[in-house]
């Protein structure tokens, strides 16, 4: 399945997604992204350079999260899209609604 | 080569059906891009879709998954117990605009998006076809 592993630096979140975020775990995946933000994490930096599929639920948490972080004053950037998962955002046309960076630096830096 | 499943309501089935169904592709020869992308996402969301809406989650009922991973074709039936739905019109809504910002809704497409066709129909429940081709 997955794991997700975290980093928090202030109000810096930092989480990696290892192997897949679909129907099965994104429920959990959600809840810990949630339960930093009420813990007062508000940059939500996600790095998916070690996921090898999203499903359209992974997606839809993930516009989930995304609402959650700009209502408490929060942004949300992802990194480590490889061509396939980056083919399922243009897909799917979430390459519009997030913002996207090539590295963890690059996604750091920008917010 | 031909597979066949059939499984209670429980999403928790789904990765390893996943995990077969790909495995038998990459070892018929389909692209790395096809085994990484659209089998695995195409695969899950029929089966989630079959177990959340189609049996609506009941774990009384069961899922059929039947799969020829064939030299030039993948054809995958996904069957539930529930009465089915409107493909087309499932499809068509996340094409809406207004749709983007909504957390559910992208299955459906992305099975269109990844596969070369994608039919249903109900007979003995609602029966999900995906159909892709090798290049």
């Amino acid at each position: 399945m997955a794991s997700f592993s975290t980093e928090r630096e202030g109000d810096l979140l930092t989480v990696a997604v290892e192997g897949q975020l679909v129907v099965g775990n994104r429920a959990d995946f959600k809840q810990l992204v949630f339960d930093q933000i009420e813990s007062g994490a508000r940059r939500i930096l996600l790095d998916f350079s070690g996921t090898a599929y999203i499903d359209s639920s992974g997606l839809g948490a993930l516009v989930s999260l995304a609402k959650r972080a700009r209502d408490e004053g929060g942004a949300l950037h992802i990194t480590g899209l490889n061509e396939d998962l980056r083919t399922l955002f243009e897909l799917t046309r979430l390459d519009t609604l997030f913002k996207l960076f090539a590295t963890r630096g690059d996604a750091r830096a920008a917010f | 080569m031909r597979l066949e499943w059939r499984i209670a309501s429980d999403v928790r089935e789904i990765e390893t059906i996943v995990a077969e169904v790909t495995t038998a592709c990459a070892n018929a020869g389909y692209s790395q891009r096809v085994c990484r992308l659209n089998v695995p996402v195409a695969l899950t969301e029929a089966i989630a879709n079959a177990i959340m809406r189609g049996n609506g989650g009941d774990a009384s009922r069961s899922v059929r998954v039947c799969a020829v991973v064939g030299e030039d074709m993948l054809c995958v039936e996904v069957t539930d117990e529930g009465a089915g739905f409107d493909a087309e019109r499932a499809r068509a809504m996340c094409e809406d605009p207004e749709w983007l910002e909504r957390e559910d809704g992208r299955g459906v497409f992305l099975m269109y998006a990844l596969m070369d066709k994608v039919e249903t129909w109900c007979d003995a429940g609602h029966t999900v076809r995906l159909v892709l081709r090798r290049t």
